[in-house]
């Protein structure tokens, strides 16, 4: 169906000498979808792209048909594109609830109770803290959770994850996974998760596409894609690219 | 679209956002005693000199209160701020001599006449950060003292500067009719600053204040939320540019006479040292550096000793701001009254029982 999810063609980023994307295509269609490879392969360009942080040299990228290149940056949020990053990037200064609150005010909602929203996904992520409580406060596991609240707040219609369990013990990694895995029933958005380490992948995606020197050398349901062995050389880094 | 009721594993139940605690009570009493002993009060204590002292420390308290949303907000530095005070004191006393437009009125055209020059002295900021960015602000501040000293302030002289050349009989600038006396006029640069508080305080508690907190956190971040950053940055310059205007037109009344000599272009960078060392993330910041900037000179005055030792003072109170105290001295002093407080608290209880036992 046409219009359906993010259809990527052709996409290709150079930095300088370094081409970061090469000629990807890929289409992902819906639910929770994984985007794994190898250290610089390409994957956080990729949601530099979707984000409009980075200038492809050519492609296109699709969402739900409209052209999302097209949109000025801190647009695509309002349209609908959230995301996390490597590095936890929740406001120190503010509380759980104006972190939350921030991103439900610029997306524009209207006719949705701002308070219920933002409280709702504090509780959807499973955040036990206070919500008046300063971010400063916080763990390490509480501010990854409180990032995917602030990624699915609102009515989010892509919603890109990259690394979001970096750094976090096995126990909270579990309960992230989980929430994970509810984002598309719960918000009605296209998830796609950025990891390098595949467990965490193959417990929350049904499909995952590979990337491996910005060229996508694998793509379909994530059991497959993890037995493919052009995936497994990739990770084991033996270099014999056909 | 995000239903209430969760499936994961975490509660059914929507968190409960707490009332204002006792803290913020607390707070707001402290503010209102603060600005009541301010307004009644201080003026009926102090001596002419110390009134006079005062009044310019309420409106320095202004400008850092500008530059801290500017500097601990938003995370730009602009060292351009004591040109920007200089734009509002030369459009208020201008207004001030060419119309009998009552004093608010003229406050408020020189706020808006101010930030609109003062955001275009911020458009640098939408491309430059840091150092670059506090350079640029620097050069458009010189170049602003180089145009007023050419121009000087308008002392009741006609054509567009207002300028008139002759040095005797030079009018006053007007005070507003229920303000003329040095305590009453002291009274009303209180209450505009209250509001100039407000007004920044409103903004740091919205819309605003969280988007700037997210552009000072990563700007990238911001963008991803949605935030306009482009529109955020210029609107602190355009607030901080208001605020710092009204403080130029309230000072230009309590000064009565303007010259150009009196807004060096180096101020802007003591107004930065000030600013940092009171602490740039709190409003409390704001009166504390603008006490260092004004009440210390006159102290130093009036004990006879060289305001000079201030320039030596507040380079080593920057450098002790940012090598122990990044968040300043309203963040400082409480944290170490506290302690001495803890300390004096619990000196006793050791003693008691080493009392009883023999040692």
């Amino acid at each position: 169906m046409t219009g359906g999810g993010v259809e990527v063609a052709d996409l290709t980023v150079r930095f300088g000498g370094v081409t970061s994307l090469d000629g990807m295509n890929v289409t992902f269609e819906a639910g929770t979808c994984g985007l794994i490879g190898p250290n610089g392969a390409g994957k956080t360009t990729f949601f530099n792209v979707l984000s409009g942080f980075v200038r492809p040299v050519t492609g296109t990228v699709r969402a739900f048909g409209e052209d999302l290149l097209s949109m000025v940056h801190f647009r695509r949020a309002r349209w609908g594109v959230r995301r996390t990053f490597q590095t936890e990037q929740s406001i120190e200064e503010l509380s759980v609830f104006d972190n939350v609150a921030m991103v439900h005010e610029h997306a524009r909602l209207a006719g949705t109770s701002r308070r219920q929203d933002v409280l709702g996904a504090i509780a959807f992520v499973g955040l036990q803290a206070d919500p008046s409580a300063r971010v400063s406060t916080l763990a390490a596991g509480e501010r990854r959770l409180l990032e995917v609240a602030r990624a699915v707040v609102g009515r989010p219609k892509l919603v890109l994850l990259d690394e979001p369990a970096a750094g976090l013990p096995d126990e909270e990694t579990r309960h992230l996974s989980q929430v994970i895995r509810a984002i598309p029933e719960q918000t009605g958005a296209l998830t796609i998760l950025v990891d390098h380490d595949m467990s965490l992948v193959s417990a929350c995606c049904e499909t995952t596409a590979v990337l491996d020197f910005g060229k996508l050398i694998a793509s379909g349901p994530t059991a497959g894609v993890l037995r493919d062995e052009h995936v497994i050389r990739a990770y084991l880094g033996t270099a014999e690219e056909t | 679209m995000l239903d209430t009721a969760s499936r994961t594993a975490a509660g059914r139940q929507l968190p409960r956002l707490r009332r204002p605690g006792r803290r913020t009570l607390t707070q707001a009493g402290v503010i209102a005693v603060l600005f009541l002993f301010a307004l009644l009060a201080l003026p009926q204590l102090l001596s002419l000199y110390y009134v006079d002292a005062m009044t310019q420390v309420v409106v320095y308290s202004m400008v850092t209160l500008g530059l801290g949303v500017l500097v601990g907000r938003v995370g730009l530095v602009s060292l351009g701020q004591a040109a920007v005070l200089a734009i509002g004191a030369w459009v208020a006393a201008r207004l001030l001599f060419a119309t009998g437009q009552p004093y608010p009125l003229v406050l408020l055209e020189a706020g808006v006449i101010t930030m609109v020059l003062g955001t275009l002295i911020g458009l640098p900021a939408l491309r430059l950060r840091g150092l670059y960015l506090a350079l640029i602000t620097l050069m458009l501040a010189g170049a602003i003292t180089v145009v007023i000293t050419t121009t000087n302030f308008p002392n009741g002289g006609h054509g567009f500067l207002g300028y008139n050349g002759s040095t005797v009989h030079i009018p006053a600038i007007r005070r507003p009719s229920i303000a003329s006396s040095d305590p009453a006029y002291y009274r009303y640069a209180v209450v505009v600053a209250a509001l100039m508080f407000l007004l920044a305080g409103v903004h740091i508690r919205t819309r605003p204040g969280r988007a700037w907190a997210a552009i000072r956190q990563s700007e990238p971040a911001a963008l991803a939320a949605g935030i306009n950053t482009w529109l955020y940055k210029l609107w602190a310059f355009a607030l901080a540019s208001f605020i710092t205007g009204v403080a130029g037109g309230v000072l230009a009344g309590a000064v009565h006479y303007l010259y150009s000599i009196n807004f060096p272009t180096q101020d802007s960078i003591t107004l930065l040292a000030v600013v940092l060392m009171g602490g740039a993330y709190s409003l409390w910041g704001a009166i504390i550096a603008a006490l260092l900037l004004q009440l210390l000179p006159a102290l130093l005055n009036n004990w006879g000793v060289s305001a000079d030792w201030l320039t030596i003072l507040f380079g080593v109170g920057v450098l002790q701001v940012l090598t122990t105290a990044p968040r300043g001295l309203a963040d400082q002093v409480p944290k170490d009254l506290a302690r001495l407080g803890r300390l004096l608290g619990r000196r006793p209880r050791p003693a008691a029982p080493s009392g009883g036992e023999p040692g």
